[in-house]
């Protein structure tokens, strides 16, 4: 195949799709394999970016997660009946605070369901993570539709903020350490913060007088008002699909929040972007194809959460490891396969131009 | 092509106007050089031609500034396609994260139709030799690279006019050169209009069809570069042994003053020039051996063996990205050496603790605003003597010894240049370390304030101090270094005697060198101390 960048959007399809497959299980392995696939297609993929190197930082997040999480359980955790690994001293909390418990004895039953519920979330992190390495958001900023454009400034100047702000914040640690003053711990945090922001502020200015001289924000002919009203129209449609796909999920939601508040905004939507176009004098540099591989990304990413669903429809065992008794958790055939099928992108998407792999 | 007519620009709560009156007219296929002093107005004047000024600064803009007949009334953005505005630092201009989205940015805001977007961006490629960089990610290019991707990604929407805010201070002297190529090339062949400020003028003056220079009253005097050059109070070495050796015409470029300077060359032939050696050579203060450091996976320096002794001034040149910063941050303690072993004073700098390593080593890095906090000079200095418990007022007699007069009450920001360098300076010598290390000393530093410098840098050699200097600024090296280092490929390729390791070599050489070769006169203070004896 020949060497060029995947869409950023079939990342992201594809690490949305393997995220809510995550959430339909509760099996440790099956969430490890699920971080697993992750890695994998990170590593065979990640370009040479800045903002390609943020899935470690996510994964460790992620253990942060798991450790807060049993920690919570052993301190206030309710508490299930089983093997007592050891007794932590009860406090007796005054009556306004009944239903928590503070302290009393820990059993190996709550400590193995508080992990696998803090793995289940940070493998979900894991999964943005991963779509945040793959996919430039450079790129999939040039995915907003033109009528939000203005939204882009800020987004822009976002995605710099946070590296830039990394280089700045070496810069001025240094700087303390050079003037002998504390540049660890709390102490020296507390006397970086104001010189970083204050350097962040300055090149966000920098960066949005260069966004203008470059032309940025031109709007061609279209009227003030009706730029607003397009992008009123547009924001609008966007709120009324997100309310109409929980009201879908939500199965006690009002009928009315469900199905036929995604279809007006899914209508809303279409309708002001397609009239947004007409009006709109911006063009596009080599946009980024839609191919094969892209249907192939996503098809890999459904196939997980297709497998999951599947399996708990049809009453797999093992999706929910039992903890009473405790059972060492086992592998289910059919979601492993749905999983592994994630990792197809690994090898089945062109690779990466050399400059960038 | 553009035209300031009567303009005057205040700055929101200024006192005085930072442009005063300011009345010329650039024709087009002009490359048009803005000289002026530190803080003049340079800047300014810059960011008034397509009305960043005062759209995205605010003060009270009177009088009318044209561009190709369109007022800057208009944002900026309605200019996208007249003008072309690089900044001072490129990167902070990047908007995208690869080199050819880069490219494509202005003209996919101007709607251009996606086949001229295409063949643009390989025209600009190529006329820019950055063909080979179209899919690097910006944050990996050199800072010569990114500069040119910066006037690549003005240049697609194909303006007629170019402004450039100092494009090559950050630059080593090749670099500098290739970028300096390009912008001739572009008014040569394309009859481009090119509006430059730049303070080393020994890079750009023999390429100016024009010169305004801002003075000191904020008003600005246009002139041909040769009749500007006689009296200006800013000049490169070429300018200034033309005016001690009373050459008329003015020359601009080393080869007119080559040709001026035969009997110069003749007198001096009988003179040898002076030996510069280390004030008071004493003990050695700072020792590396068999040093490497690495950034990331790739090696930066390697079998590094060094060793720099008291009373001695040392300039580190190389390329950008040769390990010059690395070398500095090796000595200052704030890296930790790969392999090999790095010693100040007898002690390990990046093992001692925050508060001793003052005492040994102070470093100044390119921006020296980073190491000032405080909100005026005052408590800049009363903080650092209390930090490093030294006698009330003792940063404050130091600052005195630099730059006197400074009013105490000031801000750090609102510094010049060269004032916020002698206070960060006068911060870092106050607990009096052994060994001063200075990265880049004299960016958007003017002629008088490197003067200055070079006076002060003499001072703390003769009272027994070792100063190290990173820099590209070659004239730096000729006014103040006994001893050169030039650093290459992660490995010190030569070592010696500052005139010898500067003179030769053809991109080291300072002009006055270059003009009075093969006689090895580093600057134009030795040649007339030689004719005056």
């Amino acid at each position: 195949m020949r060497p060029r960048s995947l869409h950023p959007l079939a990342w992201w399809i594809w690490a949305l799709a393997l995220a809510t497959a995550a959430l339909r299980t509760t099996n440790p392995l099956l969430l490890g394999l699920i971080v697993g696939v992750a890695w994998i297609v990170v590593a065979a993929r990640r370009p040479q970016a800045p903002w390609a190197r943020t899935f470690g930082s996510f994964v460790r997040f992620g253990c942060v997660i798991i450790v807060v999480r049993v920690l919570l359980q052993v301190l206030f955790g309710d508490r299930l009946p089983g093997h007592v690994l050891f007794t932590l001293p009860h406090v007796d909390l005054p009556s306004w605070a009944a239903g928590v418990t503070l302290g009393g004895p820990v059993t190996a039953e709550s400590l193995v369901v508080a992990f696998n519920q803090g793995l289940q979330l940070a493998t979900l992190i894991a999964c943005v993570g991963a779509a945040n390495s793959l996919a430039s958001p450079y790129r999939l900023l040039r995915a907003i539709p033109s009528v939000l454009y203005e939204l882009g400034v800020v987004v822009t100047v976002a995605l710099s903020f946070a590296p830039q702000t990394v280089v700045a914040a070496a810069g001025i640690r240094d700087a303390r350490r050079l003037r002998g003053r504390p540049h660890r711990g709390l102490r020296g945090l507390r006397g970086m913060a104001v010189p970083v922001l204050e350097g962040a502020l300055e090149r966000s200015l920098d960066l949005a007088a260069s966004m203008d001289s470059r032309g940025y924000g031109r709007h061609g002919d279209v009227p003030a008002h009706q730029r607003r009203a397009g992008q009123m129209t547009t924001l609008l449609g966007a709120f009324a699909i997100v309310v109409g796909v929980f009201g879908v999920l939500d199965g006690g939601a009002p009928f009315v929040l469900g199905f036929p508040t995604l279809a007006a905004g899914a209508v809303l939507l279409v309708a002001s972007l397609r009239a947004a176009k007409s009006g709109a004098i911006r063009s596009s540099y080599r946009p980024d194809v839609w191919r094969i591989p892209e249907w192939v990304t996503v098809a890999a990413g459904v196939c997980a959460l297709v497998a999951l669903v599947l399996a708990a429809h049809v009453g797999v065992p093992g999706l929910n490891p039992p903890y009473s008794p405790l059972e060492f958790p086992t592998l289910p055939l059919l979601p492993v396969v749905g999983v592994l099928g994630a990792a197809i992108p690994a090898f089945a998407t062109p690779p990466l131009p050399v400059e960038l792999a | 092509m553009i035209t300031f007519e009567h303009v005057t620009f205040t700055y929101p709560d200024a006192p005085q106007p930072a442009l005063a009156d300011v009345d010329f007219a650039v024709d087009e296929g002009d490359f048009f050089l803005v000289v002026g002093e530190t803080g003049s107005g340079k800047s300014t004047l810059l960011r008034a031609v397509n009305g960043l000024v005062p759209h995205f600064t605010g003060g009270t803009l009177l009088g009318r500034v044209t561009v190709d007949g369109i007022s800057t009334v208009t944002p900026p953005r309605e200019l996208a396609d007249r003008v072309g505005v690089v900044g001072q630092n490129p990167t902070a201009s990047f908007v995208t994260d690869t080199v050819e989205d880069e490219l494509a940015y202005a003209m996919e805001n101007l709607g251009i139709a996606p086949d001229v977007m295409r063949r643009r961006v390989e025209d600009v490629l190529d006329l820019l030799g950055i063909a080979a960089l179209r899919r690097r990610t910006l944050g990996t290019l050199s800072s010569g690279e990114a500069q040119r991707v910066a006037i690549g990604s003005v240049l697609t929407s194909s303006p007629r006019v170019l402004v450039l805010d100092e494009p090559t201070s950050a630059l080593d002297p090749g670099a500098a050169e290739d970028v300096l190529a390009i912008l001739t090339r572009l008014v040569d062949d394309l009859g481009l209009t090119v509006l430059l400020a730049e303070h080393r003028l020994e890079r750009v003056v023999q390429y100016a069809s024009r010169i305004a220079l801002v003075g000191a009253d904020q008003r600005v005097r246009v002139g041909a570069p040769v009749e500007m050059m006689v009296d200006a109070p800013v000049a490169p070495p070429v300018v200034a042994l033309g005016r001690l050796a009373g050459w008329s015409p003015m020359p601009l470029s080393v080869r007119d003053a080559r040709r001026a300077a035969r009997p110069l060359r003749d007198r001096l032939a009988l003179i040898t020039p002076p030996t510069r050696t280390a004030a008071a050579r004493g003990d050695t203060i700072a020792r590396l051996a068999g040093v490497a450091s690495h950034y990331g996976p790739t090696e930066v320096l390697h079998g590094i063996d060094l060793s720099i002794a008291r009373g001695e001034i040392v300039a580190v040149m190389g390329r950008n990205g040769a390990g010059k910063s690395t070398l500095l941050r090796l000595l200052s303690g704030l890296t930790r050496p790969t392999s090999g072993r790095v010693t100040v004073g007898g002690e390990i700098p990046h093992s001692l603790p925050a508060g001793a390593l003052v005492r040994k080593v102070g470093l100044v890095p390119s921006d020296p605003g980073a190491l000032l906090y405080e909100r005026t000079i005052e408590s800049e200095c009363s903080v650092a003597d209390h930090e490093h418990k030294l006698a009330a007022g003792t940063t404050r007699a130091t600052l005195e010894r630099i730059e006197a007069g400074l009013d105490p009450h000031r801000h750090p920001r609102d510094l010049s240049e060269g004032q916020r360098l002698a206070l960060a300076l006068a911060v870092v010598l106050a607990p009096a370390p052994p060994l001063i290390l200075l990265d880049e000393p004299t960016r958007g530093l003017d002629y008088d304030a490197k003067a200055r410098l070079s006076v002060i840098l003499h001072e703390l050699a003769a009272s027994g101090h070792a100063v190290v200097l990173a820099t590209h600024d070659v004239e730096l090296v000729a006014e103040t270094a006994a001893r050169g280092i030039v650093i290459a490929d992660g490995e010190i390729v030569s070592d010696g005697a500052a005139r010898d390791v500067v003179c030769h070599s053809p991109v080291f050489a300072p002009q006055v060198a270059k003009i009075l070769a093969p006689e090895q006169w580093l600057t134009v203070a030795e040649v007339s101390a030689a004719l005056a004896s």
